[in-house]
């Protein structure tokens, strides 16, 4: 239940191990490299970025070829794909698809040209289909469409717009009366366009032309050589042959689905390369000699000497760190807490010097979460499905696995808080009950039904919300104390408990508590007095030493009483607790709600039908909404008011040097 | 007379409707708000769908206390089984301003979450590690619909009929 000590290690060894040792590294996954000195007359970084740039071309040229091969080869996956994480493979199953490269890089190649060629043929499948429609209205013309016409005659091709036959030879007896001779036929006609073929003299022709262009006339803007029949045949074919390619694309292309493992190996291969020569850039090297340093967790510092000084001769020295040094955070907890350690890094990690929350975190966190939730149905459905998917799934990635697991745990929690409260789907007992069977059965709450009572229920709301702030100050008290900050710890820490406690105990007996919890509760008269003896102790110190860093005895009370304010910052951290009872109200009256919707069909086999249907979607609408409200206001508890307490936050998380894979994970032999 | 003794039904479901109305109009304008924010993200970046869903998701709550209060009254002044109970005038009136709270804190709240949970959406577009923290802005407008529907819910929860 910590943050980890880290260490410092430095390793200095031979070039010639260079490769080996930084690979040994790397498998290790427990040093996060620094760089610590600049280049200097001795050591020298070496250049590495073209290698590096070369490994991350060829793993995107793999990751590209591999998009291909899914295109047309999609893998099945199920729908929790996500959840399966990276293929676990065997060292020698690598080594053999590593020693296979130059062949799986053409092959991905090949892939890419295969895809290019594809995408080219489709496109040219565009431009002869439209070449095609450009063509089907002249097809009624059976002499080739570049024809020049005869010795004496001419032949114009052209379409106009909404004319018919008679109309043109009026026009044209209208423009160029002088000319005669002139015969059009109408090769075909659609909505708006008439497509024409015209005869005229050879000497004619220009002015012919000439006339029929002034009313519209167009030449057409493509002329084949041949028929128009031939040549639609040819250009289907062609169409044909271009699909037929395009087949026989997609099917080498999934020829290569054997292949995609391999792919993926070699992609991960050659970014566990980019990285270590990342790292080998970054470490200082003279001509036989290099020297890598870094953090590493306190814990694993023998195992990496060890391993290292019994394999190379190579020198290693650890230090602690320096007072000052920000190290990499990495937080260590058992396996309850650790599945709370995304919400932390979510909020921040622990800076420097700060306690890992965590732990004491998690308790509460699932508390509360199965007090929002409080059904036992609901909450039974979560444990299940996620501890099916713990069980079903064990590779899945590490962050989604802390999360499943902090909502199991949280599944189970809602169970004991809705047994508690009775609350199973809602009434769903009652309803059906009532319903079916004529008599209605009611589940009885092992504690209470909120529902009956909710003053009670929000009196607990607050009085844990109040034992989850007394924590939170109490951890800041315990920080103070082992910071030896005594001072502090008295007067931040007990004058606020003083003050605070005081005014509970006051409270308590008061009429306005009275009415609220609906029981009067008597307090001997010595609690009285004890009651406002702290109180005004409380208050009195915080007024008077609050403000003690400043001097003037007027700020300093100035200060004080602007810190006695903070008493309103405190009543709305507990007030905020009232949305446990709110939450908890709401899954169950919605619920309610539903099944209520549900009983209100008819007493047959429709209507049980019907009952069923509003049953699975109602209910399953309440469940999602309320898992995330109860998911987004138990982080807003821990954060805002139990953080607020004592926490800030803010560290770097630890980054060890590890291989960064995308598709497979590689089983280490140690 | 009757007149009068079914006013105070009338009054008691005019709350009940001022709540379910109100509230849930607020959350759809909320929800609507930062569904357009949503879409845009996902234009972008497809696999960012569950998390700005989750964030649009956020002010669709006061809609739902809406109808939890809604629903209280209803069933507290008999509609839904049929039995209307007698509710006079006054007690009416009293249901209608129980009703009151949510019903106006769950408008304005939920156009107001509407726009932070917008906003959040804008975070977890440029910073999809961030979403534990965008999350919890939007959470912090909410709090006010709570505190509402809890004195909604006790107000009419305590009126005697």
């Amino acid at each position: 239940m910590a943050v980890q000590q880290m260490q410092k290690i430095s390793i200095c060894a031979l070039k010639q191990d260079r490769k080996s040792i930084l690979e040994i590294l790397q498998n290790m996954k427990v040093l996060e490299v620094t760089s610590i000195l600049d280049d200097d007359k001795e050591f020298h970084k070496m250049d590495t970025s073209s290698e590096r740039l070369d490994f991350e071309k060829a793993a995107s040229l793999l990751d590209q070829a591999l998009r291909v091969v899914e295109k047309y080869a999609p893998e099945k996956k199920s729908m929790f794909a996500s959840l399966e994480g990276k293929v676990l493979i065997g060292k020698k199953v690598y080594q053999e698809t590593v020693e296979k490269k130059e062949e799986l890089l053409q092959i991905s190649k090949r892939l890419l040209a295969l895809e290019k060629e594809r995408a080219e043929q489709k496109a040219s499948i565009i431009k002869t289909e439209n070449n095609i429609e450009s063509l089907t209205p002249w097809l009624g013309l059976n002499i080739p469409m570049n024809m020049q016409g005869t010795k004496y005659t001419e032949m114009l091709l052209g379409t106009m717009q909404n004319t018919t036959l008679e109309q043109i030879y009026q026009n044209l007896a209208e423009d160029i009366p002088e000319i005669e001779g002139v015969d059009i036929s109408i090769i075909s006609s659609d909505t708006d366009m008439v497509y024409l073929a015209i005869i005229c003299m050879k000497e004619d022709s220009e002015k012919v032309e000439e006339a029929l262009r002034s009313r519209g006339f167009a030449r057409p803007t493509q002329i084949w050589d041949k028929e128009p029949a031939s040549i639609k045949t040819d250009l289907e074919d062609e169409v044909s042959k271009q699909r037929a390619r395009i087949i026989e694309i997609e099917k080498e292309v999934r020829g290569y689905e054997s292949r995609r493992s391999e792919l993926r190996i070699l992609a991960d291969y050659y970014r566990i390369r980019a990285e270590r020569y990342e790292v080998l850039g970054q470490i200082p090297q003279t001509e036989h000699t290099f020297l890598i340093s870094g953090y590493v967790p306190a814990k694993e510092v023998e195992k990496i000497r060890e391993y290292l000084i019994n394999r190379f001769q190579c020198a290693i020295d650890v230090e602690d760190l320096k007072e000052e040094e920000e190290a990499p955070v990495l937080l260590e907890n058992n396996s309850f807490s650790s599945s709370m350690e995304g919400i932390v890094e979510a909020y921040g990690l622990p800076k420097k010097g700060e306690f890992d929350p965590t732990t004491i975190m998690s308790f509460f966190y699932v508390f509360f979460f199965g007090m929002m939730l409080s059904d036992a149905a609901y909450g039974a459905i979560i444990a299940v499905a996620c501890f099916i998917l713990l069980k079903k799934y064990p590779r899945m990635s590490h962050s989604m696995k802390q999360s499943i697991k902090l909502f199991f745990y949280c599944g189970l929690s809602t169970v004991v808080w809705g047994i508690l409260f009775g609350g199973y789907f809602g009434n769903i007992v009652d309803v059906v009950s009532g319903k079916y069977f004529g008599k209605t059965i009611a589940v009885p709450a092992l504690w209470f039904l909120p529902l009956s009572d909710p003053m009670k229920l929000l009196v607990f709301s607050m009085l844990f919300g109040m034992i989850h702030l007394y924590v939170g100050l109490g951890i800041k008290g315990y920080k103070c104390l082992k910071d030896g900050l005594v001072l502090e710890f008295f007067c931040d820490v007990v004058l606020w408990f003083a003050l605070l406690t005081g005014l509970i105990l006051m409270l308590i007996p008061s009429d306005i508590f009275a009415s609220i919890a609906q029981t009067q509760i008597v307090f001997p008269k010595a609690l009285h007095i004890i009651a406002k003896a702290l109180a005004i102790i409380g208050a009195l110190g915080i007024l008077l030493m609050s403000g003690r860093s400043s001097k003037n005895p007027g700020l300093r009370l100035a200060l004080g009483a602007y810190d006695l304010y903070n008493i309103t910052g405190w009543l709305s951290d507990v007030l905020s607790y009232s949305r446990l009872l709110a939450l908890g109200l709401a899954t169950g009256v919605i619920a309610s709600v539903i099944n209520q919707m549900g009983s209100m069909m008819p007493n047959n086999v429709l209507g049980v039908i019907g009952f069923i249907i509003i049953f699975i979607i109602g209910h399953t609408l309440n469940l999602a909404i309320n898992l995330l409200g109860a998911y987004v206001h138990t982080n807003r508890l821990q954060f805002v008011e139990f953080f607020g307490k004592f926490y800030e936050g803010g560290g770097r998380a630890f980054r060890p040097f590890a291989p960064e894979t995308k598709y497979v994970d590689i089983k280490e032999e140690t | 007379m009757s007149i009068m003794e079914n006013l105070g039904i009338v009054y008691a479901l005019l709350g009940a409707s001022i709540a379910v109305l109100l509230a849930g109009a607020g959350s759809a304008i909320g929800v609507g708000i930062a569904g357009q924010a949503a879409s845009g993200v996902v234009t972008e970046d497809p696999n960012k769908f569950a998390q700005v869903l989750i964030m649009q998701l956020l002010p669709g709550t006061q809609g739902l206390y809406g109808l939890l209060v809604g629903f209280i009254t209803l069933s507290k002044i008999g509609i839904l089984g049929g039995n209307l109970a007698a509710v006079d005038v006054s007690t009416g009136l009293m249901i209608l301003a129980a009703c009151l709270p949510i019903g106006i804190v769950g408008l304005i709240s939920g156009k107001s979450q509407g726009k932070t949970a917008a906003a959040a959406i804008g975070i977890v577009a440029k910073k999809p590690d961030q979403f534990g923290k965008a999350m919890l802005f939007p959470a912090m407008v909410e709090t006010y619909a709570i505190l509402a529907l809890l004195i909604s819910f006790l107000a009419v929860n305590g009126i005697q009929i």
